[in-house]
């Protein structure tokens, strides 16, 4: 699950969150799977120092992904998110706490969040912490089946006004999760034949991202274009070592239209005890292709139309937001069963939302 | 904890450079503007956050608060 407050960490000072709502349509096509659906973004201020949000988030699925297809039949699945959250602003601290809920047919999960941010040196540094605690309850169609899953997340952030026009933040995030972490329905590979799938209790993981925002100025506009950059390290108690770059790059084209370009590059390499084909029976035992080592490639653009710029009804301003990124699935040790081959894919995300501020 | 530890010491190194930044309430003017945001529309990037996080192995140190993708 994911929750729907963001970590502070971006231009501005410690202050209220703005008033605003999204109301998104989302598609997923990709390696034999769609995923769509709505998602809506609530928020407005009850009063000087609070804030309250409301989120809804829908994904509905319908999937004959490669592991459907080899070892299952396809199916389709809904789910649905809830939360719900409320921010305090005291002096040069915003203190907020939200608490989601998520269902699906075979999977329930609940958690909350409690996140502190305070400003130091007149606005100029901003320092953010947090703390996430969940639980899932992992189930199988047709069957009693039943288990837990304990989550735990720490956070830990620094954003900085370096300049009048650049921003450079590094964020610290530890997860341990604990219970039943394997796909009841997905089975391994013994010498070609099936076995099912056995991972540790645990799992631990630490990821440390840095982030910087370069501005630019033009004749008509103080910040004409920004150029973004952000790199992701990612290591866990499975043996997993991550990269993740993105570069992204926004313009305005005029008063009312902003575009941006944007590039991400995710490197992985395989958990200890992944293994595309086993050629001895191991105590812990997968084959998720999300374990295996694969690399992808993203590119993407988003435009903006800013069609309201003056008070209009109860509405301040709005705008018309569409965006499409094409990713590119590449597997090392991840076979196609049914021709020998590395497997990789292709997928399409598209996004179209309105923003309104009040 | 060698994450944790490095962490720190950017976090450290930052809020040195902050000390000494000294950039003026005034001078801030293009730092408001949304393009200078690290996550410009949250209901965008928390999607797209979901979409990576289920087809990835790595997790965490995102524009958004995260923990797992509640699905399987």
């Amino acid at each position: 699950m994911f929750s729907f407050l963001l970590l502070p960490g971006g231009a501005s000072a410690v202050v209220l969150p703005e008033d605003r709502t999204d109301t998104m349509i989302h598609y997923y096509d990709g390696g034999g799977v769609t995923v769509s659906g709505p998602a809506l973004l609530v928020r407005k201020s009850a009063s000087d120092t609070v804030s309250v949000s409301g989120r809804y988030y829908v994904d509905t699925i319908s999937s004959a992904s490669i592991d459907v297809v080899t070892t299952a039949s396809p199916y389709k699945d809904k789910r649905e998110e809830f939360g719900v959250g409320i921010d305090y602003l005291h002096g040069n601290s915003l203190m907020g706490v939200t608490v989601t809920t998520s269902k699906e047919n075979d999977y329930l999960a609940d958690s909350f969040g409690l996140n502190l941010s305070h400003d130091l040196f007149d606005g100029l540094t901003t320092v953010n912490m947090g703390y996430s605690q969940g639980q899932d309850q992992v189930q199988r169609t047709h069957t009693t089946f039943e288990a837990d899953v304990n989550r735990y997340s720490y956070r830990l952030g620094v954003s900085q006004v370096l300049t009048r026009s650049l921003l450079f933040g590094v964020n610290y995030e530890g997860i341990a999760e604990e219970g039943y972490l394997k796909n009841p329905y997905r089975a391994a590979r013994l010498l070609g034949g099936t076995i099912p799938e056995n991972y540790p209790g645990t799992h631990d993981s630490q990821a440390i991202s840095v982030r910087a925002i370069k501005g630019f100025s033009s004749d008509s506009r103080p910040a004409s274009s920004s150029l973004r950059a952000e790199f992701r390290y990612f290591r866990d108690n499975w043996n997993i070592n991550s990269d993740t770059l993105l570069l992204a790059y926004q313009r305005y084209f005029s008063d009312r239209v902003l575009g941006e370009v944007h590039y991400r590059y995710y490197t992985q390499n395989a958990a200890s005890f992944y293994s595309d084909n086993f050629t001895t029976l191991m105590a812990y035992r997968a084959r998720d292709k999300e374990l295996s080592t694969f690399h992808s490639h993203s590119v993407g653009a988003k435009v903006t139309w800013n069609f309201v710029k003056q008070k209009f009804l109860f509405f301040d301003r709005m705008s018309l937001n569409f965006a499409h990124d094409y990713v590119f699935f590449d597997y090392q040790d991840f076979t196609d069963v049914r021709t020998g081959q590395p497997y990789s894919f292709g997928a399409n995300v598209l996004q179209l939302y309105v923003s309104a501020w009040y | 904890m060698t994450s944790a530890r490095t962490t720190i010491v950017l976090a450290c190194a930052t809020l040195l450079l902050g000390a000494c930044s000294g950039v003026k309430s005034y001078e801030r003017e293009m730092l408001s503007d949304p393009i200078m945001s690290f996550s410009r529309d949250p209901v965008s990037d928390q999607y797209l956050d979901h979409v990576y996080d289920v087809r990835e192995g790595a997790r965490g140190a995102t524009t958004t608060q995260g923990g797992g993708c509640g699905c399987n």
